[in-house]
This record gives C-alpha cells, structure tokens and sequence, in this order.
C-alpha cells in the first residue's frame, strides 16, 4: 500500500511535466530548476549548518570497533579505534567512500539445536555501493551538459563508463548499474518481510523517482530522442544565469528535469539528508582518546552532588565507631547534620546490614 | 519469578514472521518475565525528579502528570538542541535494516519492535509528527503518528527492552546508536515520573550512601573485611586493605558487587593479593564505594551526580591517579563522560605504575587507569610470579562486555592476561566476540528476576556461542571484566550452556599469582579461591 501511494505520486509528477512541460516551458525548465536547486542548497545548509550544526557533541561517544590505544606493544587498531585525526580521516572516508559498516553485515538465522548462526550478507552493500558510485558518476557525467569547454575528466568518465560499446550511442554501464541498483535496493524492501515491516511510503518514494530519473534518462538517450543541442544550451543558460528555452525539446526531457528537480527540493526534508548526515555522526567522526585529550561538552550544567561532607555528616557517628577515619569529629552545624540524617533516616534501607 | 520460563528447545523456537498489522497499529502486550516493575516514589522522590508517584504497569491509568504530552514534546525539543546525535538520528535513518538481526533480544524474541530500527522509529514517529514540516502536513504517510498514552507505554516496554550495548551501532552506515535514543527515550519517560527500580533505586542508594545496594561505611568495610577472612582461608594470606587513607598514591574504586555478590567477591579477592603481591600504595573508599554508574541508565544529569565522587574523594584523600576494576558500563562512563562531566582533573597526576614506571599516556587527562592495562603492564614487565597450573582445571573463553569493547576498545589486554594465567584460552567465534560481542540481556538496568524470561531470549546468541566453544573445546569458564555481567551471565550460561561457570579475569590472576606466605595447600595447587578442593583425578578439566 505505502509502495503504491509512493509510486502514484510518482506517476502523477512524471505525468504533470510531460503533459505540462513543452506548454509551459519557461516554468519547467527555467523557475522549477532555479527553485528547486534554491530548496536543496538552502535546506542542506539550514540542515548542516543549523540544525544538526548548531546542537554540540556534548559527550565523546564514538563506537570504537578495535583495539584502543593502550600499551606500545599491543597492536592499536588506528582505524576502527582512531586516536588521532587522521585516524578519523581514514575511519570517515571508508565509510563515506566504501560503507565500511555496511560492510560487516551478516544474516542470522536459528537453526534446531538450537544453534545460531551468523552468515555473510554482501547483497545490500553490494547494491548500495553499485547505487551510489553509479549516481556520482551519472551526475558528473551531466556536466558536460552546464560547462563550456566541459572539465577534462567528463569525457574520460564518458569513455570509462561506454566501454564495452553496446548499442549506437554507446549504453552508459552506470545508467544500466544505477537502475539494477534500485531495482535490488525496492524488491529487498518488497521481499524481505522485516524490511517491508519497516518501510515507510517515504521509504519508496525515492527509490521510484530515481527510477523514473534513470528511465526518463535511457529512454532520452537511446530510444525517444531529443535535441541534444537544444537541452545543451538550455542548460548552459541555467548555469551561467541567462536562462533560456530553445524550442523542440521533447516532453521526456521536460519529465526527466522535473523529476530531478523534485528529488532535489525532496532531498533536505527527508532521509535523504543522510548523504550530509554521516560526515556529522558522532559514533564515527570523533577520535576515540576520550582519557587522553579531555572532550568539551559546552552546556555542562551544575547537578545536584552529595559531597563527602555531607555523607560524613550523616554517617560520622557509624564511620568512627568501625574506625574509618573521618575529617571532623562534630558536624559544623549539628542542626543541619541531624535534619539530613533524619530526612534520610525515613528512606533508609533495611538491607545496611 | 511469576511464571514459567520455557524450556530452552521451546524458547530457541522464535517466530520471526512480522504481524499483519502495521507496527503502529499493534499495541504493548505486557507479558510477565519480558519487563520490568516500575520505580518506586521514593526513590524519584529521593533523586529529585519530576512527578513521583506510585504506579503498576497493569494499571490503566499509569498517572501522568497534567499536560503529560507539552513535557514529552518540550523534552524532546531541548534535547534536539543539546544532543547532536539526537537531532541527527533522527534524521537521517533510511531504515536499510541492517541493524535489525544484530539485536539480542530481537534475536532472542523476533518481535519486530525489537530491531533498533524500529525502536527508534518509536521515538521517530513523534519526531516526524510534531517536529518536521512533512510529518505535520502529511502525517502517517511522512511517517508521523500521535502521541498517545499508549505510545508511552510503548516506550517504556521497549525502552526497557535495550540494554543499550550499541552492537546494532557497529553495523549502521551512518553509526546511528541505539544506546543514545534508548537514553533519551529513558530521560523523556522520567519527565513524567516513569522508570524503573531496578535502576533508580541503585543509582538513589549510589548517591547517598556511594555504592548501589546501600551499603552504609561500617557494612561496606565489614563485607571487605569478611572477603579477607575468606581470603585468609582459601590462601593463609591476609591482605586487608585500607579505608579512605589520605596520602595514599592510587584510590581504587571497584563495583560494588565485588564486595558482596558471587562469583564477583573472587575478583576482588585477585585485586587484594595482586595489591598485596605489590605492596601497593592504595586505598579503597567507603564514600565513592561503587564504580557502577546507573545514571547512565536514567539521565544524563544523574551521571554526573554519581560520578562526581569519584575526582571528589580522590581530590580529598590527596592521591596521585586512580584506578579502576572491571566493570562494564562504569568504563563507558569513565572513558567518554567521566572528564567531560566532571573533569578537568588537575589535582591529580598523569598515572604511572609505581611497579614498572610505565605511564599510562592514555589516560593522561583522565587520570584512570582499567585494572587490566595495569595488571597486562606488570605481566609484560615480569613483575608478577605467575603459575598457570593453579588454574589447569579452569578452561576459560573471554566475553567481552559491550562498553569495554564497544565504547572503549580493551579488547587485547584482558586477553593477555588470561593466557599468561591459563594454560589454555579460546575465543568464541568472531561474530560474537569483540566489536561484535553479544550483551549478556541483562545490562542497563534489565537484570531483575521479574524480567528473566526476556534476558535468557536476549541471552540466545551469547549463551549459543558459550555452548560452541564449551563443546568444540571443552571451555568450562566464561571470563569477563563486568560486575553485571558477574550477576546476569551465570544464569544464562546455566540455561543455554550447562558446565560453564563465570568469573573475573582477577580471579584467574589471584588463582595464579605465586604469594610469599602462602598456605602449604595453596602453593601445591590444591584449592583456588573459591577455597574448592583440585584433586588432580579429574585432571584436564572440562564439562562433568
């Protein structure tokens, strides 16, 4: 059902831009882009920068996944367990460039024993690493369309990415891989039954707007054809603010740049955030010498404390008679001293002894 | 215990198919043996905290304040502001699911609400709703839903169903840590006077009398003073340590359940002949006698206020550095809340072993060294007498508790320790021991009789992987650093793994250490110190 209600609105938005987008071109192809990349620098940044960025990292709460750094002739793990920045550095960009605790996941099962049993389970990050990379790289690739002259390393990934040449123009092995990927990414969410359990429709949504993304996109490159000329200068206007709208650009091309545009004014406002989100983690991103250097928390506010005075002034009579020693033979304020032991008297326990 | 625990074949069968019903939809069933009994008055009385009342989780009406719901909703958003990880996790979940088959007690229990993922979304839920723009427009399909009574009972059954052992934490792409939102969730319960005893009373007796049990200074000297004399018996050693000394150079604060509970009081019977072995120059304390920390279950705020006696009474009686023993969540709060909290420590001194001269440079601001980094520098340095076949009857595997592992990472030093006391030493499989160690369910204030049937679910995958290496090997010791672990794992391993007994890694050390003056017994390897007899028929240990 939430699958459903995710792809309609899906439908519904490709809909509106290919029927709307030719009639409307100013609207679809110059106010909604400028809007929406509008929508997505300010929203990451009021994310970032004012939301998660303004609350502090009052405690240093790294989840160490190595050996700490104790004695020199023990092995110190200065990645999973990192004591320096650079250790951080690595640490973060494992996990930001190659999901390192993704990674580690496994698929536990209980079998008659009962015995369990914890096997290697590569398929989600097989699928996400495929997912990302192909959308990184499908997205520089677009820059050939907003440059002029196009950075070197365009045409490189170009080449990179046609490879092995299947069909006339060459198929883009990060569009096929970009479109497996979250075909993999939605029928894990559809099959596995504890991950359907916990999917929202916020869960589908963006996995079936990159799929129309991705689709929109094949479909433009090799089948319903649109002047690529024209969508060149289109977006060379966008990008260096002197918007205009050649004529004769396809409906799909309309559809295909709405529905980019959707997903990034949808980004900031949804889970997609996690992209800015994982640099800010701090079980991953803080050094783990949390005894060595001290960690600053900046609201660390006075709590109530009882001090060894007032626990001397309740017990001194008991501490002197089993010769503890004690700091003062009367309490300063005899009042005082007998109202705590009294108040405390009525809590008391009967397990002292 | 109410009710009848399953047998274990009974209780390995675990239905992991979700219900029919959207997991909004399905509302807390109270089962007896899966929670825990609240806390009582006088104990939020006692701390301080908002609406002290009394209340039974069958009630209908759990008595909630007057305008219950502004307090979650205020709670929530100061907290959003303070916490940099409460405001982020919960953003950016993008529920993969990863996390979800790494859960104990979702392992244990197969009750969806028990992947971390979902235990979030408890709290996310109402994140969404009142909190973001898309949960207040669109509501349950942004992923929102309303604050209710039940909701709250939701929380309290599942929040409490957390031991807070950040295993899922490991497996997250984004490091989200369960532990943080069960804390929070905890905190936002309190608002309303909701918790629970078995961790409000310890931490409301820690705070008056230092330790949990309420021990006052006379009882916890006499019970320190009854383990000598078993001591005394078990080796002909006398090593009767001092109290609150000022000028002594290391204060030693152990949990306090080393003083009372077993197998913990042999541990400490390890601390008091190694210091005795050394001629250390230490002194216990009978104010800050407890180095367990149960605010770290309840509040950030009662953290500090227990913790505080730790510099407090070190600052008073004078000493140069601390040391600490095992002890599992003490450790997460010493090594990541302790400086912060209470620090910085300038009275006392960067920790040097007066034994070796070692320096203990990773605790250089904190000033606190684990009983297992000084205990692995002394070995190394050769400076204990050891004797491995005092322990040949002992087989031992290593358990490593959450917080050393997870938010410390004193992984390699207890193992150390165990091959130079042991003649043999095997680790459980890989998945289940180190960053990836399975909690024992019982931890972060769940460890009541009331709630068994819930920790021994919880307990399936330590207790399986105890089992693996009790029969591949014939391990028949479960070694740990953790005073709960101490009191939770014996049993678990009696229910999914039979033969295997649980001890301190010290006692090991107090079994092998070769003692000037020890009895004639003693020095022929005939009785440890649980003063058993080691009659060498049986010789090679393992399972009877």
């Amino acid at each position: 059902m939430k699958a459903i209600t995710a792809l309609v609105a899906v439908i519904v938005l490709f809909a509106i831009a290919y029927m709307a987008g030719p009639s409307a071109k100013f609207v679809f192809g110059v106010a909604i882009p400028y809007a929406a990349l509008a929508i997505f620098i300010g929203g990451i940044i009021y994310r970032v920068a004012f939301k998660w960025g303004k609350a502090p990292v009052p405690f240093a709460i790294a989840t160490t996944c190595g050996q700490q750094k104790s004695h020199p002739w023990i092995k110190h793990s200065s990645i999973e367990n990192p004591s320096t920045t650079g250790g951080v550095i690595v640490r973060m960009a494992l996990e930001v460039l190659t999901f390192r605790s993704l990674f580690r996941n496994t698929r536990m099962s209980v079998k008659d024993g009962p015995r369990v049993t914890y096997d290697g389970e590569w398929l989600l990050w097989a699928a996400a690493m495929a997912f990302h990379w192909s959308f990184l790289i499908i997205v520089l690739r677009h820059m050939r369309f907003f440059t002029e002259p196009v950075p070197f390393f365009v045409p490189l990934l170009q080449t990179v990415d046609g490879f092995f040449e299947i069909g006339v123009p060459a198929l883009y092995l990060t569009g096929a891989g970009l479109l497996a990927a979250v075909g993999v990414l939605f029928l894990r969410r559809l099959l596995d039954p504890h991950v359907r359990y916990i999917s929202l429709a916020a869960d589908y949504f963006p996995l079936f707007l990159i799929m129309g993304i991705a689709i929109t996109g094949i479909l433009m490159r090799h089948f319903m054809k649109t002047d690529i000329v024209g969508v060149k200068e289109m977006a060379t206007g966008l990008a260096t603010f002197q918007p205009v709208v050649p004529d004769g650009i396809a409906p799909i091309f309309f559809a295909h740049m709405f529905l980019v545009c959707v997903l990034l004014a949808y980004f900031p406002f949804s889970k997609l955030t996690h992209m800015a989100g994982v640099f800010m983690s701090p079980t991953r991103n803080l050094r783990c010498n949390s005894r060595e250097v001290r960690h600053i928390n900046p609201w660390n506010h006075p709590v109530r404390v009882h001090t060894y005075a007032e626990y001397e002034d309740e017990f001194r009579d008991k501490m002197k008679a089993c010769d503890l020693p004690v700091d003062k033979q009367e309490s300063d304020e005899p009042d005082k001293g007998k109202a705590k032991a009294k108040g405390a008297d009525k809590k008391k326990k009967d397990d002292d002894d | 215990m109410s009710h009848d625990i399953p047998k274990p074949e009974e209780m390995a069968r675990i239905n992991f198919e979700p219900p029919e019903r959207d997991w909004t939809e399905t509302p807390v069933i109270f089962k007896p043996g899966t929670y825990n009994y609240p806390a009582g008055k006088k104990n939020v009385e006692y701390l301080k905290m908002p609406n002290p009342h009394a209340w039974a989780v069958d009630d209908k009406d759990w008595g909630l304040p007057d305008k219950w719901k502004e307090k979650i909703l205020g709670g929530m958003s100061d907290r959003l502001e303070k916490y940099r990880s409460f405001s982020l996790f919960m953003d950016i979940c993008v529920r993969c699911g990863a996390c979800a088959d790494k859960c104990h007690f979702f392992m244990g229990s197969g009750d969806p609400k028990n992947m971390p993922v979902l235990r979030a979304e408890l709290l996310r839920s109402i994140y969404r709703k009142n909190f973001t723009v898309a949960g207040k427009i669109l509501g349950s399909l942004a992923g929102g839903r309303e604050l209710t009574e039940d909701v709250i009972k939701e929380w309290y059954y599942y929040f409490y169903q957390c031991t807070e052992c950040r295993r899922c934490s490991v497996f997250c792409p984004y490091g989200i840590d369960t532990a943080e939102i069960t804390m929070m969730g905890r905190e936002l319960l309190y608002e309303l006077g909701l918790g629970i005893n078995w961790a409000l009373e310890p931490a409301a007796n820690c705070f008056r009398t230092g330790n949990h049990l309420g021990l006052q200074p006379h009882t916890f000297k006499d019970n320190i003073e009854f383990v000598v004399d078993e001591l005394e018996t078990a080796t002909g050693i006398n090593a009767m340590p001092s109290f609150n000394r000022k000028g002594a150079e290391i204060l030693f604060i152990t949990p306090s359940a080393d003083v009372f509970a077993e197998p913990a009081i042999y541990t400490l019977m390890g601390y008091l002949l190694m210091f005795k072995y050394l001629d250390l120059d230490v002194t216990f304390s009978s104010y800050a006698s407890e180095g367990g920390n149960f605010g770290l279950f309840t509040s950030h705020d009662t953290i500090k206020s227990l913790n505080a006696k730790m510099y407090h009474e070190s600052e008073r009686l004078g000493v140069k550095w601390i040391l600490g023993g095992e002890c599992g969540h003490m450790w997460r709060v010493v090594h990541q809340y302790m400086d912060t909290l209470n620090g910085p420590a300038n009275h006392l001194e960067v920790p040097k072993s007066p034994i070796t001269g070692t320096v203990f440079e990773n605790t250089r601001s904190t000033k606190m060294v684990h009983i297992c980094e000084f205990t692995s520098d002394l070995i190394k340095h050769n400076k204990l007498k050891l004797d491995p076949r005092r322990n040949r009857k002992v087989i031992p595997t290593f358990h490593d508790s959450c917080n050393p592992a997870r938010a410390m990472g004193i992984l390699e030093e207890p193992r150390y320790i165990l091959r130079n006391v042991c003649e043999q030493f095997y680790d459980m499989p890989e998945n289940t021991i180190r960053e990836q160690t399975f909690c024992c369910a019982g931890g972060a204030g769940l460890g009541n009789d009331e709630n068994m049937e819930m920790r021994l679910r919880g307990g399936l995958p330590r207790g399986n992987a105890v089992a693996h290496v009790r029969d591949k090997h014939g391990v028949n010791m479960l070694a740990c650093i953790c005073a709960i672990d101490k009191a939770t794992l014996p049993p678990l391993v009696e229910y999914w793994a039979p033969g295997v007994d649980v001890c301190g890694v010290h006692e090991l050390v107090g079994n092998a250490l070769v003692m000037p003056g020890e009895s004639d017994e003693r020095k022929a390897g005939k009785i440890n110190l649980r003063a058993q007899e080691l009659d060498d028929e049986s010789e090679g240990g393992g399972d009877a």
